[in-house]
């Protein structure tokens, strides 16, 4: 391998991954979906201040994980159809029709795409819900995370999650998931975008860094 | 992770493992699952006991292949119980760590495993020394390890404490592990605990249907 005085900087080669932590959680009355906000090419960060939480709808926002074009391209059409049926049926369109939107993307392009997305918003029908669309599943969760983080939070959010949380709980329970798989995944940090939705609307947020929970730090 | 995955498949027996040591006030507990798997399909072993003692108040943990963990630890067993005689007193848990780490560092081209020791010696009471793959020796107040690992980081960040008493510590070792194994197909079986402390020993066993449960989606 020949030496180079100045090698080509990482980023102009290396394909750009949200490698990533994504959560969302329902809670009695909507939803909170919770991003970080790195995003990586190979081993240099391309961009620290994206915020992954994409809306789809008024009331229907996604979380995108997974290589960045695929995700953003995904959200941006599914956006488009929304648009399109929530005209053709003069309401508000229901959470699990983004859901199966998306997933029929996913599916269909399950070869080419690599990319996972998680829905999530409110509805008059059923209330807030949370659809993971892992490589084309659909499965509605009480609770779904994504990306490379999430490993490390898996036994976290196992243990801590309950059913019925208030709004104010959910919240608390997505930033402290976040802030754990942010201090442990080399893929994923920043800051954390945090959007709970209910029957009102959407309200994001953004959390600074030095605004994040403390943990146990030897 | 996916490189030792596929070295273990080569190696034959692997514990793809959940191990982990905790201190508290007055002592350490150190706990592993029990599962021995071949690849990752195939469990040889339900019930295997990964927690070695290699001196009276100093026990090992290993994680890797099962088969370099055996042989390191019994090497190491040896050659303390030769210093402690040499040395007319119970050997020091560092002892015991660097043995582990000199053993790891010298061979770790051919080695595949990694080791958390813990202890209670007179000199510095309860204490965890973590030798990681290739021969790093740390000290830390607690320490988790194995492929099962993973899951449970954002939660041992999240619920340790320092001091806490021998009932929390129990409860937030079980804890963990019940997690590890709850989502890490090659950790399983029973939770094998050995509490240490200054007046002696205990083994605890906790069976897989008394392991606490959580949310299941």
């Amino acid at each position: 391998m020949s030496e180079e005085m100045f090698p080509e900087p990482e980023w102009l080669s290396e394909e750009v991954k949200t490698g990533t932590t994504i959560i969302a959680v329902t809670f009695d009355g909507g939803v909170v979906l919770g991003s970080d906000s790195r995003v990586s090419a190979g081993e240099s960060v391309v961009n620290r201040v994206m915020n992954k939480l994409s809306p789809l709808h008024d009331k229907i926002y996604c979380a995108l994980s997974g290589s960045a074009a695929d995700a953003q391209t995904i959200a941006e059409i599914v956006n488009y159809q929304l648009d399109v049926h929530s005209i053709e049926v003069e309401d508000d369109p229901l959470v699990c029709s983004a859901a199966t939107l998306v997933k029929n993307i996913s599916y269909k392009y399950k070869e080419e795409l690599s990319a996972h997305l998680i829905v999530a918003g409110w509805d008059r029908k059923k209330g807030g819900q949370v659809y993971a669309t892992l490589n084309g599943l659909l499965s509605r969760q009480p609770f779904a995370i994504g990306g490379s983080g999430s490993f490390y939070i898996h036994g976290f959010v196992d243990a801590e999650y309950r059913k019925n949380m208030t709004k104010r709980e959910s919240q608390e329970f997505v930033v402290n998931a976040l802030t754990l798989a942010m201090g442990r995944d080399g893929s994923s940090g920043g800051v954390a975008y945090v959007v709970t939705i209910d029957k009102g609307g959407a309200e994001e947020k953004c959390i600074l860094g030095n605004e994040l929970p403390r943990f146990f730090d030897q | 992770m996916e490189k030792q995955h596929s070295y273990s498949q080569v190696k034959g027996v692997s514990t793809g493992t959940t191990i982990l040591a905790v201190k508290f006030n007055g002592g350490v507990i150190i706990g592993s699952d029990s599962r021995a798997s071949m690849g990752e399909s195939y469990v040889s072993s339900k019930t295997i006991n990964k927690l070695i003692q290699v001196h009276d108040r100093i026990f090992c943990c290993i994680a890797g292949s099962l088969a370099d963990a055996q042989a390191v630890t019994k090497m190491a067993k040896f050659q303390l119980s030769f210093h402690s005689i040499q040395m007319e007193s119970p050997p020091l848990v560092k002892a015991a760590a660097s043995i582990m780490r000199e053993l790891c560092y010298s061979n770790k081209e051919e080695l595949q495993a990694g080791f958390i020791t813990a202890g209670w010696d007179r000199k510095k009471g309860p204490q965890i020394y973590v030798v990681s793959l290739g021969g790093m020796l740390l000290s830390q107040p607690f320490t988790i390890g194995g492929s099962g690992s993973t899951y449970i980081y954002g939660y041992v960040d999240a619920k340790f404490k320092p001091d806490m008493s021998l009932e929390e510590a129990k409860q937030f070792s079980i804890n963990a592990l019940a997690l590890a194994m709850g989502r890490d197909n090659v950790s399983g079986g029973v939770v094998h605990l050995v509490v240490i402390t200054e007046p002696g020993v205990k083994h605890i066993v906790v069976p897989g249907d008394k392991l606490p449960k959580f949310h299941d989606e």
